[in-house]
């Protein structure tokens, strides 16, 4: 019956994806071409980082894997959930690449359960992924014993940035410490006549100022009775209550052109010194470099508002679609061996903002915040998964669904929390 | 000898089968095979891939629990009732104008009609820089001095689904003025002869006349207008990504969204199945009349 569902779908689904497909052969061909002459693996690999930074990054990846010996062809999408559709649809229809990026989340879960991706347990084994990992990134690659995913890096979705002559213009000596001194600080900058917090309102933007709450005033255990266990008491409680409040509470320090605005230009935003602070993952930093700002001396990077508050990790893993072709497992074996290495995770994180998911790299090499971030992830009670690394991505949608409701209309708190509990039950 | 002298006269009965034949199978395969196989998604409990784990009307039930969903219809049902009956009257409207034998007639034909030329996104893009408060007519009207202006619909919750409706008639009323005026060149210049003779005012001769006339025009506009509706997605991703917030939140968009972004087939067929049911109540009067007609 799955079989007869995979041949349809596929019809389907190839027909709906003919056109990328056409574009891609092209641009494989004349790779392939181009080393036919070379011996030794062969690696098609897809994903997603088109940007500037973000290519710099991954060429470095190539280069790395062109040195080992073998051949690396690019397959580039703009757009990850492009990327990770035509993926899908590669393997249903046969003819998948030799590795894919997806997020550390539950994004490829499905993948594994249906037994369509080949494990790297000899190189978890081989650098001790069980004790070097952070364990939110263990629970999500590792399934029923074996390693399906190869992590590149680590990114922090929480950080609070921020510029420091926006600060000094607004009086603020010190860095808040607690979500009440956070809002003593967007109260000030709003009195210097900035705009406090710079926000773009799109949905998942707002999950992530729901993150920055849940995690810094509910706390660890509240963040995963609601997100891991999903515990309606938890979300019917009085203390998830308030965070649900305080997340509201911040829409009031945004300005009105907030909605559909992209983070770069609300990065744009503190940059300039026209906004405060913008809570984004630590993809933000290469804005702050690419306007020639420099950490610590220009803008602040702040990991969260106590000394133990919980380090909410995302980042990007690689994984390999089944096959029994040996050169294709060589070339996925390769592909693993090379992320792996600590030359390269500190190569490709240099320029990706995130931080290499190995702790013996070289700290030297890493800017200040990433040094701050590094510091934190060994702490092993300290980093917690974002909500995609415990909720399914219909379930994780839905909750945003709920979320961006919530700040956009007049919705009472009891009926977000009646919506987050429905989104959730699922 | 015996096929040669059959061959002649099946022949000709055979050809316009055969050549209907690749149409015929596109439709039955493409069109009601997908429409059956998504029938079938949306009873099991698929996720990113097919699967045939029955769970009967189980992904219907949280279909209707989404208020995502419920909105989504809302704002359907709102959209389409605005969008037909602006295209129709502003269509309608403009083939008037055009068939006043106006001078420059070409011209202002081709201004109108080539919004049409435009795709969804383009139109959803160009009409959001336009809307965009700050800048766009926001900021050039202030720039001229108007400092009180203020045009922030596009960020409105209570008013943004009227963005869509203005970017997307703009775009779709050319097209009904095409087909309009085509219907209007088709009337007979004797009724109008005889109206002027009656001294009866061009206005009345439209409405009790020429519009009536004009019916089954009217019948094709509606049933193009209609399809454009249910098929709503493109300009509102363009636009605002359904939002702010889910403001803007269409049924197509809700089931992009689970067939690939949240990885959840089962949900999104029912979705298909549930949009499909519009579509059937809007083509079943027009099919019941049509064979009506060709019976009588």
């Amino acid at each position: 019956m799955l079989g007869a569902g995979r041949t349809a779908l596929r019809t389907w689904l190839c027909s709906l994806c003919a056109c990328a497909c056409a574009a891609l052969g092209a641009g494989a061909q004349a790779a392939q071409a181009a080393t036919t002459a070379q011996a030794g693996p062969r690696a098609e690999v897809i994903h997603w980082w088109t940007s500037g930074g973000e290519s710099a990054a991954v060429k470095q990846v190539a280069r790395a894997y062109r040195g080992a010996g073998g051949a690396w062809i690019d397959t580039a999408i703009a757009g990850g959930d492009q990327s990770r559709a035509v993926t899908i649809n590669r393997i249903i229809g046969g003819k998948p690449p030799t590795a894919a990026q997806f997020n550390t989340s539950k994004q490829f879960l499905d993948i594994i359960e249906e037994d369509l991706l080949n494990d790297v347990d000899d190189i978890a084994r081989r650098d001790g992924w069980d004790r070097m990992l952070p364990q939110p990134i263990i629970d999500v690659i590792k399934v029923k014993g074996h390693w399906y995913a190869a992590p590149m890096n680590i990114h922090m979705q929480t950080w609070l940035w921020y510029s420091k002559a926006a600060f000094a213009r607004a009086g603020i000596a010190r860095e808040p410490r607690s979500v009440d001194e956070l809002f003593i600080a967007l109260d000030k900058l709003r009195a210097a006549g900035l705009v406090p917090l710079a926000h773009g309102g799109q949905a998942w933007q707002e999950s992530i100022l729901f993150s920055l709450m849940l995690s810094n005033l509910g706390g660890r255990d509240l963040y995963l009775r609601v997100i891991r266990d999903r515990e309606p008491a938890a979300i019917r409680s009085a203390a998830f209550r308030r965070v649900l409040l305080a997340y509201k509470r911040l829409r009031g320090y945004v300005d009105p052109a907030a909605p559909g605005r992209n983070w770069n230009d609300a990065t744009a935003m503190v940059i300039q010194g026209r906004a405060g602070i913008q809570v984004m993952g630590d993809w933000a930093k290469g804005e702050f470099t690419a306007a020639g700002q420099m950490p610590e001396r220009d803008y602040g990077c702040l990991p969260g508002l106590s000394p133990t508050s919980p380090y909410l990790v995302q980042g990007d893993v690689f994984v390999f679609p089944k096959t029994d072709d040996p050169a294709a497992l060589g070339a996925q074996k390769l592909v693993a061996r090379v992320v792996a290495d600590p030359g390269v995770q500190l190569a490709f994180n240099r320029l990706k903002g995130s931080i290499p998911v190995r702790p013996d790299v070289d700290l030297g090499q890493l800017d200040a915040c990433a040094r701050k971030g590094m510091a934190i992830v060994r702490d092993r009670a300290r980093p917690l998964g974002v909500m995609e690394i415990y909720l399914t991505p219909d379930r994780n949608g839905a909750l945003q669904d709920v979320l961006t409701a919530y700040w956009n209309t007049a919705m009472p708190v009891e009926r977000a929390q009646d919506g987050i509990a429905s989104a959730l039950r699922y | 000898m015996k096929t040669a002298r059959i061959f002649p006269r099946i022949v000709p009965r055979l050809s316009p089968h055969l050549a209907l034949l690749p149409m015929a199978l596109t439709a039955l395969v493409a069109y009601l095979g997908a429409a059956l196989w998504t029938l079938r998604i949306s009873l099991t409990g698929s996720r990113t891939f097919p699967s045939g784990q029955f769970i009967g009307l189980a992904q219907y039930q949280r279909l209707f629990d989404n208020e995502r969903w419920m909105l989504s219809l809302h704002n359907l049902a709102l959209y389409g009732v605005l969008f037909v009956a602006a295209c129709l009257v502003i269509g309608f409207l403009l083939a008037v104008f055009i068939d006043q034998r106006v001078r420059g007639e070409g011209l202002f034909r081709t201004v109108f009609l080539y919004p049409y030329a435009m795709s969804f996104v383009a139109t959803g893009l160009v009409w959001q820089w336009l809307l965009s408060p700050g800048d766009g007519i926001d900021g050039a009207v202030r720039a001229l001095g108007f400092a009180g202006f203020r045009l922030d619909w596009i960020v409105r919750q209570d008013l943004v689904m009227y963005t869509v409706v203005v970017a997307t008639v703009w775009q779709a009323a050319g097209l009904v003025m095409a087909l309009m005026l085509a219907g209007l060149r088709g009337v007979d210049p004797d009724i109008w002869k005889a109206a002027r003779l009656d001294g009866i005012p061009a206005w009345r001769v439209y409405t009790r006349i020429v519009l009536p006339m004009l019916w089954p025009t009217v019948a094709t506009v509606l049933l193009l207008l209609s399809t454009a509706v249910v098929k709503l997605y493109d300009a509102v991703v363009a636009m605002t990504q359904g939002g702010p917030g889910t403001a803007s939140e269409v049924p197509t968009k809700f089931i992009m969204d689970h067939l690939f972004l949240r990885s959840n087939v089962g949900l999104a067929s029912a979705g298909a199945v549930v949009l499909l049911v519009p579509v059937l109540a809007l083509l079943a009067p027009y099919a019941y009349a049509r064979t009506r007609k060709e019976a009588a």
